[in-house]
């Protein structure tokens, strides 16, 4: 696009960027302060992501975004779109030809490789926040590694409702040190940024924070050894490709109760069906 | 209904755009609105989305406010994603508004004082009664004429700190902070904070002063000074090596002075809140003149108990760029988190069920 530097932002601005991605690599799940910018699209849907996205894209990259899972939600076109147009990059929807994944609130299904960059769109960086709305404060908990709060929380759930309420943006600790939110992912995607062959990366454009969980990295799911993490997904099969344990969307087709469940990762159960998976329910 | 996946994105996003083109044009038997008339017509609603879009440029904010169909927060943010995009080839000369083209100076705590009370083009003291005549087209009747005063106007510290009863300028040396760069983190410095306030959003921060006015913060405000008026912006190119004027902007900067008490090692003195905002915008200086006071309670030793004088609080929401993102982006689909929250609560009504039925 002419007026414009390649994918958007100034040279300069990428190289702030980068290193407070370097920074975050080395201190995995600390969350790192940058001078992030206005982008032409609203804080909160994706202006994170995108500037990390932008800061580390090449010529030769090969961008997927997703959203809910999903390539074709609104907002994921939109932000394809903004790359297409800005960086002239190649896009995909298939997971194992991206070279870099944008993502919102989901992690997809086939596992990722050492040659692949996830990166995070966060609103929220801070995974204490609901529990201490004061930055200075929560700054001094994670010098102190002091997550006592987080522990009665989950706490106070388990004497309340028998477990854990939190089903998404479930707190984790990296590498035994920072806790961290891993953004509003499902927690039935938690598991999967355990010891993930791919650099994480979250970028909160609105917070101006960046962190990382670098390849192979321990990420663990806050629990208690009597009332251990669980994974949790719709009870379904899905209804297109008959996949039993990927993440599924629940549909509504009727009013009477009548209700589809699909697969919420598109490629995923696209995949599925040319390979000749059928669900109960495809057309 | 039959399930179709939600393919056509990219379609119902060209044909959203369209629509939108066309619901922004409105009826095309009505003449198009052209950005000078904007500009001209429209000054206030320029003013305020130069104003919180951060970048002083009219042409450009009249063009912003008739694409977004003079939406002025949509405005800003136009404005704000342009502005990043500029290369910044100098920082300016902090401006002198002692020098100001005044058009409107007002002090509310001296009958008269050297440079006097000049009213200037405002609306306080008109009767807010529409004006039927106006609808029909209206040119004004020329206003009187006279030789512009090149006396100097002192500030208002300048005449009350001679005697110690106002607290003094603080030190300016050393370079200020750049939120539009670096990352804020808090305590942030009043350099910092007034950043924020001055591109802050208008409303939020009237109601925030409102709130210190109104016993949620104990102030004890007085307008020590109004004025508007014109300024010229220098720079040094370092090739140069001396200033260079570069443009006059238009300015409003109001000085609030309030009461304190005195403290250990402080007698009692007049302290002072500080705004000053793009263009002509009385009701957003004085409101950040009152904010920025009451963000001083910690420094000045007085206790900090009420949302006005939280700087996280206010700070951190003051942005209507970055408010109007978080609270829109709930638009943005949330499926699979609900689908998370489904699972829970089914989970925790059939536990509550079941405990029931034991």
């Amino acid at each position: 696009m002419s007026g414009y530097n390649f994918a958007y932002l100034d040279e300069q601005t990428k190289r702030m960027i980068r290193r407070a991605i370097l920074k975050a690599v080395a201190i995995p799940g600390h969350q790192i302060p940058f001078g992030s910018r206005e982008m032409p699209l609203p804080y909160c849907w994706g202006t994170g992501g995108i500037q990390v996205t932008a800061a580390i894209l090449g010529p030769n990259d090969t961008l997927k975004v997703i959203d809910q899972g999903a390539d074709d939600t609104t907002n994921a076109v939109s932000i394809r779109r903004f790359f297409a147009r800005t960086a002239g990059v190649a896009t995909t929807t298939h997971t194992e030809a991206a070279t870099v994944i944008q993502t919102r609130h989901r992690i997809p299904e086939v596992p990722l490789t050492e040659n692949q960059i996830l990166v995070y769109q966060v609103p929220m960086p801070e995974p204490l926040a609901k529990l201490e709305p004061e930055r200075a404060e929560t700054t001094r908990m994670h010098g102190l590694a002091e997550y006592g709060l987080m522990h009665v929380k989950l706490y106070e759930d388990i004497t309340r409702f028998g477990h854990v309420s939190i089903s998404y943006d479930y707190p984790v600790m990296v590498a035994g040190r920072y806790l961290m939110s891993p953004s509003p992912i499902p927690a039935f995607d938690n598991p999967k940024m355990h010891m993930m062959p791919a650099l994480q990366l979250f970028g909160a454009g609105r917070e101006k924070r960046i962190y990382a969980v670098p390849p192979y990295t321990p990420v663990v799911s806050l629990d208690f050894d009597d009332h251990p993490f669980r994974a949790t997904r719709a009870p379904h099969t899905c209804g297109l490709c008959g996949s039993k344990d990927s993440y599924l969307d629940e549909v509504v087709t009727d009013d009477r109760g009548g209700r589809l469940y699909v697969c919420s990762d598109t490629d995923f159960c696209e995949g599925r069906r040319e390979a000749g998976e059928i669900g109960e329910q495809a057309a | 209904m039959a399930y179709v996946a939600v393919k056509g994105g990219e379609r119902a996003i060209d044909n959203a755009h369209a629509w939108l083109a066309e619901d922004r044009r409105g009826d095309i038997s009505v003449p198009e609105l052209t950005t000078a008339q904007i500009q001209e017509q429209l000054g206030r609603s320029v003013d305020r989305v130069m104003a919180e879009g951060s970048l002083y440029a009219p042409d450009l904010a009249a063009l912003a406010i008739k694409q977004a169909q003079g939406d002025l927060i949509e405005a800003a943010f136009l404005l704000r994603a342009f502005r990043t995009t500029l290369p910044r080839f100098a920082a300016s000369s902090p401006v002198d508004t002692a020098e100001m083209s005044v058009r409107r100076r007002i002090s509310a705590v001296f009958k008269d004082m050297p440079g006097g009370q000049i009213l200037g083009p405002t609306y306080d003291y008109t009767h807010r009664l529409i004006d039927f005549a106006r609808a029909a087209g209206f040119e004004p009747p020329p206003a009187a004429e006279e030789e512009a005063d090149t006396a100097a106007m002192p500030r208002i510290h300048d005449i009350l700190g001679h005697e110690g009863l106002m607290e003094a300028d603080a030190d300016t040396t050393g370079e200020p902070g750049d939120i539009t760069r670096e990352p804020l983190s808090f305590p942030a410095s009043r350099d910092l904070r007034l950043q924020s306030l001055a591109r802050g959003d208008e409303g939020f921060l009237l109601a925030m002063g409102y709130s210190t006015q109104r016993g949620w913060g104990g102030s004890h405000p007085f307008v020590g000074e109004l004025r508007v008026g014109e300024v010229a912006i220098e720079i040094t190119p370092p090739e140069l090596g001396f200033a260079i004027d570069i443009g006059d902007i238009t300015l409003t900067e109001c000085q609030m002075v309030n009461q304190f008490k005195g403290s250990k090692t402080q007698p009692p003195q007049f302290t002072r809140g500080y705004g000053l905002v793009f263009g002509h915008a009385e009701r957003k200086a004085m409101a950040m003149s009152l904010v920025d006071r009451a963000l001083r309670a910690e420094e000045l030793g007085e206790s900090a108990t009420a949302p006005g004088q939280s700087q996280e609080f206010v700070i951190s929401h003051c942005d209507n760029i970055e408010a109007t993102g978080f609270v829109e982006h709930l638009k943005l689909p949330h499926y699979v988190d609900f689908q998370s929250e489904l699972e829970t609560i089914r989970r925790m009504r059939a536990e509550a069920i079941k405990e029931a039925a034991e």
